[in-house]
């Protein structure tokens, strides 16, 4: 019990010693996290669209914009063929987003954009689509009982912004990518500095070192967790409806699940260069299948192999719905276990080197 | 009665992959003497003292220390391992270096403080060891891992390549506290691959391509060889191996 008390304050005080190291697992993520957010709620913006030809009725309707802001630039100009080529030219050179062309009789509409942001492209779809529905249903004669939709958020609500959703699950991918990252890096140093073989020299035994090196990276995570926790809640104003307790113990959980699994990779590493290889291996499928996307079943399924995936899913559970560790609680058992298995691994390769 | 070794390994093996790096090392080495390891590098030096430390397993055979099989935590705690490059935490100064290690093996309080001087002294580090171990010589990096390995009274030294890179008048004085601790009781296992430094050690043996090739004095294997000098005299043994080894091939 001794030595791994020895061993976590050594990390601990070379951490100290290290000030580039510090600033990469404390600072680093809070960039990370402070840009995401800035691009994700700054696309708040106008989309322009240019009218080749319309009834007057549909312009009108359409400028009013019912969510989203539209400004209509007018193409029409006597030559249609020409206020076509117009719009198609204005739309590469990004002057409008696109353009649309509705003959008098409402019967339908060409639409003209560029598709390569999908995203942005449905939502023009859609909002030419429901001007063109709007003005039909403003000129028929007859009445009709007018269907209103009325929206209930179950999560959520209009104001959830594109991060909140987000940034529940950045938040868990950062924490676990800079101290898979830190870990694994520290770790190998040892190996190769030949610090653990002197280590191994010594009376202590395997299984201490993996948790005295657990237990000094944990004294890291915790106070990386909480300058996370603490920046996202308050500085950036996520919405976070559970407790910030549970938000802090799911940060601090997954630190320690990235933190074993880092070691765990340093054992099939050689240098600094090859672990910084198994990102591609290791954390970018896992952000992918993790939840931050949404899935078909059978990737899904795939997902549900990935230790992120826990992460993000208990992350979801108390920042978005507002629930606590009764919905939690198989998340959290699942991340430990992961751990527990992480580092029975790594006690498994130093047995290479010593039997006990 | 049984004779009294301090380290003792039957017919060791070790391979990495497909490369042999051992080949039945038994070896024998008498309790509070200076045993000398020589061969050039590449020779499996490093490896067999390694295994010995208990710091790598052995395809096959068994290490005793102190009449002990290996690897035993108890036995660990008595023994003292200096690597060949120096392992040390660079951000640490030297001072928390001797701490880390001093209390692995055990030491606490006034007790560590006491040996970590003692032991600082013995190198001639002691002014330095607030400097961080980063800023360190190499040199003095050496020294630093030497006195580690001193600094838990051990009664079993294992030494790789001590001396290297060390200064002759540092080197003559490291060999005088080795003489000294010697006298003590404590077994030494050096290795080197210089010859004059092995012609130092109470007894030695003779290391190429993972073989021991003849143990002994440096007189008794400098006599053996009928050699004018000690270099003679290994390569005298080194060309019997050879000659051997190939008359098992063609046989």
């Amino acid at each position: 019990m001794d030595r791994i008390a020895i061993l976590a304050f050594r990390i601990v005080d070379q951490l100290r010693h290290d000030k580039r190291t510090m600033a990469l697992i404390l600072f680093a993520p809070i960039i990370v996290l402070f840009l995401v957010h800035s691009i994700l709620t700054g696309a708040d913006n106008t989309y322009k669209i240019g009218v080749i030809s319309a009834p007057e009725d549909y312009v009108t309707q359409l400028a009013k914009g019912e969510d989203i802001s539209v400004e209509v630039i007018d193409f029409s100009n006597g030559d249609m063929d020409l206020a076509i080529e117009n719009a198609i030219n204005a739309i590469k050179t990004e002057e409008i987003t696109a353009a649309v062309s509705v003959p008098d009789d409402l019967a339908n509409a060409d639409i003209y954009l560029d598709g390569t942001d999908t995203a942005v492209a449905k939502q023009i779809t859609g909002i030419i689509k429901s001007a063109l529905s709007l003005t039909l249903r403003e000129k028929l004669p007859i009445s009709i009982e007018e269907s209103e939709y009325r929206t209930t958020y179950v999560y959520g609500s209009e104001d959830t912004s594109s991060f909140d959703n987000f940034g529940a699950a950045m938040i868990g991918i950062i924490i676990f990518f800079f101290v898979f990252l830190i870990a694994g890096i520290n770790f190998l140093g040892e190996r190769n500095s030949g610090t653990l073989e002197k280590m191994l020299s010594t009376p202590i035994k395997r299984g201490e070192i993996v948790i005295g090196y657990v237990l000094g990276f944990s004294i890291l995570a915790l106070i990386q967790t909480v300058i996370v926790t603490v920046f996202v809640v308050y500085v950036l104003d996520v919405t976070v409806i559970g407790s910030i307790w549970y938000v802090l113990l799911i940060n601090l959980l997954t630190a320690i699940m990235a933190l074993t699994l880092g070691m765990a990779i340093s054992g099939l590493a050689s240098s600094e260069f090859q672990m910084v290889q198994f990102i591609p291996i290791i954390i970018i499928p896992q952000i992918f299948l993790c939840g931050l996307f949404s899935l078909t079943p059978g990737w899904e399924l795939l997902g549900k192999f990935v230790p992120l995936t826990y992460s993000v899913g208990a992350l979801r559970e108390v920042m978005l719905h507002g629930n606590g560790i009764g919905d939690i609680w198989l998340d959290l058992l699942v991340i430990l276990g992961f751990s527990a298995f992480f580092m029975l691994l790594n006690v498994s390769f130093l047995r290479k080197q010593r039997s006990i | 009665m049984q004779e009294a070794y301090g380290i003792q390994t039957e017919v060791i093996n070790k391979s990495y992959g497909k490369r042999r790096i051992l080949y039945d090392v038994s070896l024998k080495v008498p309790e509070g003497k200076i045993y000398g390891l020589l061969g050039p590098s590449g020779c499996g030096k490093t490896t067999l003292v390694k295994i010995i430390s208990g710091i790598l397993r052995p395809d096959d055979g068994t290490v005793w220390v102190r009449n002990q099989q290996m690897p035993s935590l108890q036995v660990m705690g008595q023994m003292g391992y200096m690597a060949q490059a120096a392992a040390l935490y660079p951000t640490l100064n030297g001072y928390e270096n001797l701490k880390f290690f001093g209390s692995l093996y055990g030491l606490k309080g006034r007790g560590l403080k006491e040996r970590i001087s003692h032991v600082a002294a013995l190198v001639n580090l002691t002014d330095d060891l607030s400097k961080r171990v980063g800023n360190y010589s190499g040199g003095m990096k050496q020294r630093l891992s030497l006195s580690i390995a001193l600094l838990p009274n051990p009664k079993v030294l294992i030494l790789d390549e001590p001396t290297v890179g060390i200064d002759p008048l540092l080197r003559q004085d490291i060999w005088s506290e080795l003489y000294e601790l010697s006298g003590q009781g404590v077994t030494i296992l050096v290795t080197t691959h210089v010859m004059d430094e092995a012609q130092r050690c109470h007894g030695l043996a003779m290391m190429r391509n993972g073989h021991i090739l003849a143990t002994g004095t440096a007189a008794q294997l400098q006599q053996a060889a009928g050699a004018g000098t000690f270099e003679e005299a290994f390569i005298f043994f080194s060309n019997a191996a050879e000659h051997e080894e190939g008359g098992n091939k063609n046989g």
